[in-house]
């Protein structure tokens, strides 16, 4: 009787808290985004309220109007802010995998004691602030930064790059603010990759390349998979790196959402701004859920 | 896999890490600069710290910051190890999927819709924006966190030591607490850890969830930032970096002895 008390009190205060500060503010983004801008505080006017009782809240549902949303769908710069942000965080991803695979290899491969050093440096940066980390490039990006004094003194570049304010620094920042995410999923499937199917694969007469790509890439696919979600879906949704490096002519969506909410305080927007982002993220989600799942499987 | 480092998997490795730390160690270098300007190097100065101790509005955010990390971390990591013990151990009760989903979605929820949404709650049920908010804000999505990391040493623990202790006579709770407890211990240790940070680091949803009076490191940084670079900035983030390195490194110091005391190789 005490057991069983004890148990429903464990499930219920995180579920309850969950429920409250989870759940229910979506709810209540979803209805804001249903209702009217106005000029006031808070500024929109609801179209319903719970003090109305169901059978009000019901009778309004047939009524809703999506004028926010048609709003949306007839701006270009909102659409563009989606593609925009869909097709750097898409670059940005390919990238890091670009940059995080060999990086992972090169660890797995290591001397047994010296692994959990690198993966301790791996890990180290995550522990330190992501702000600090953006805030870093700005020193070395921008025109009397250190990256262009350097490439003048090699000689490389005559006049300095423009890379700050420019999409190249959002792809620089997204890179390196999010490359463990990208490293550990991948390191820890080719740390537990059994090193005699790649020398099955040579004596079966495979090239060195040809065994790299047909045993260790294709095994290492959950890593990859698990690296690129994680790198993928913070990144469509990023805010402090295209607005601390990127320019003006940075679209991205949740800079938009962010300036629609702090600089034109139009909150009916930045909600349903917020319901399509959650709406486009759900198809990457889904899937990241059923990788996840399956590697657990493969894991047991 | 064994060992077989080549050239390439050196190269791979040296460039990586230079690419993950070059930023960091230019920063801490530069705090030291004596110019103003923060490219150009004008000899070793550590006026920029003294500058930064008079400088009442990043010591007030910073002691903000440090309160909202203390509380949310504190009360995360009850609940998270709470929802960890959940997910584990009761597999079949009404409403699970939702639950796991609750779980497992702030982790990927972009911040801003997070940030967004829970002002909008605080706005509807009126609740004054500040210190608490914020606090509030930071214990929902890290206690997430937490659970995630607790119940991964949870799911490797052999539960008929729970079930000797009990029938020796302990209640199930006592029986949790006296065997349970310390050996998840680690894990619950790394969550608070991983909390701590998460809402030390956190800028986005605290500028959402933050009214008056409530302005973190993160917000002050992010303001100073935005008005033109200030050397004290490089200085504040050199000090947080030790901090957080220092840190890191005795937990790890703290694991590996814990491990060699159990007998037992670290991480296990």
């Amino acid at each position: 009787m005490l057991r069983a008390a004890t148990d429903r009190l464990v499930i219920l205060i995180p579920y309850v808290w969950l429920l409250f500060f989870f759940l229910l503010p979506f709810l209540i983004v979803l209805r804001i985004a249903l209702s009217d801008l106005e000029y006031g505080s808070p500024p929109y006017a609801p179209q319903f309220s719970l003090a109305e009782g169901w059978d009000a809240i019901l009778d309004k549902v047939g009524q809703f109007d999506f004028e926010n949303f048609v709003f949306l769908a007839g701006d270009s710069l909102y659409i563009n802010s989606y593609l925009s942000s869909l097709k750097i965080a898409f670059v940005s991803t390919v990238l890091t995998l670009l940059i995080g695979f060999p990086l992972a290899y090169g660890m797995a491969r290591a001397p047994d004691g010296l692994r959990p050093v690198l993966l301790m440096l791996v890990i180290l940066p995550f522990w330190t602030s992501f702000l600090i980390r953006v805030y870093a490039w700005i020193g070395i990006l921008k025109q009397e930064g250190l990256l262009n004094q350097f490439l003048l003194w090699l000689g490389v570049i005559s006049a300095p790059l423009e890379i700050l304010s420019t999409n190249k620094a959002v792809y620089i920042g997204i890179v390196y603010s999010y490359l463990p995410f990208m490293v550990l999923p991948i390191y820890s499937t080719l740390e537990k990759m059994d090193e005699s199917l790649v020398e099955a694969a040579r004596d079966l007469g495979c090239t060195r390349i040809g065994a790299f790509w047909k045993v260790t890439a294709r095994l290492a696919v959950p890593g990859i998979m698990a690296g690129c979600l994680l790198v993928f879906i913070p990144a469509v949704g990023e805010f402090v790196i295209p607005d601390l490096l990127g320019g003006s002519g940075t679209l991205m969506i949740g800079k938009t959402l962010w300036i629609e909410f702090f600089n034109n305080s139009d909150w009916t927007v930045a909600s349903a701004i917020a319901i399509i982002l959650l709406v486009v993220l759900v198809v990457p989600i889904v899937l990241f859920q059923n990788a996840q799942a399956r590697s657990a499987e493969a894991g047991r | 896999m064994t060992a077989r480092w080549s050239w390439f998997n050196i190269t791979s490795v040296v460039l990586g890490f230079a690419f993950l730390y070059l930023p960091i160690v230019l920063l801490v270098i530069f705090s030291f600069n004596e110019s103003r300007l923060v490219t150009v190097w004008a000899g070793f100065s550590t006026k920029w710290y003294g500058a930064l101790f008079q400088n009442k509005g990043i010591l007030d955010a910073a002691w903000v910051t440090v309160r909202v990390a203390l509380i949310s971390a504190t009360v995360a990591t009850v609940l998270g190890t709470l929802a960890a013990v959940t997910l584990v151990r009761h597999t079949r009760f009404r409403g699970r999927t939702l639950f796991t989903g609750m779980v497992y979605a702030p982790l990927v929820m972009p911040e801003v819709i997070t940030g967004l949404s829970l002002l909008l709650l605080f706005v509807s049920i009126n609740f004054a924006r500040g210190f608490w908010t914020v606090t509030l804000a930071h214990i929902t999505f890290s206690l997430c966190f937490v659970a995630v990391v607790v119940q991964s040493r949870l799911v490797s623990f052999d539960r008929s030591l729970e079930e000797a202790a009990q029938d020796l006579g302990c209640t199930p709770f006592q029986a949790f607490v006296k065997v349970t407890l310390p050996v998840i211990f680690p894990a619950v240790i790394s969550g608070w850890m991983l909390a701590f940070t998460l809402s030390l680091d956190d800028l986005v949803i605290a500028s959402f969830t933050s009214g008056p009076g409530a302005t973190t490191l993160p917000m002050k940084i992010y303001s100073q930032v935005r008005l033109g670079v200030t050397p004290e900035i490089n200085a504040v983030c050199t000090i947080l970096i030790a901090i957080v390195t220092t840190g890191v490194i005795i937990a790890t110091i703290l694991n590996k002895r814990r491990a060699m005391l159990d007998g037992r190789p670290a991480g296990s």
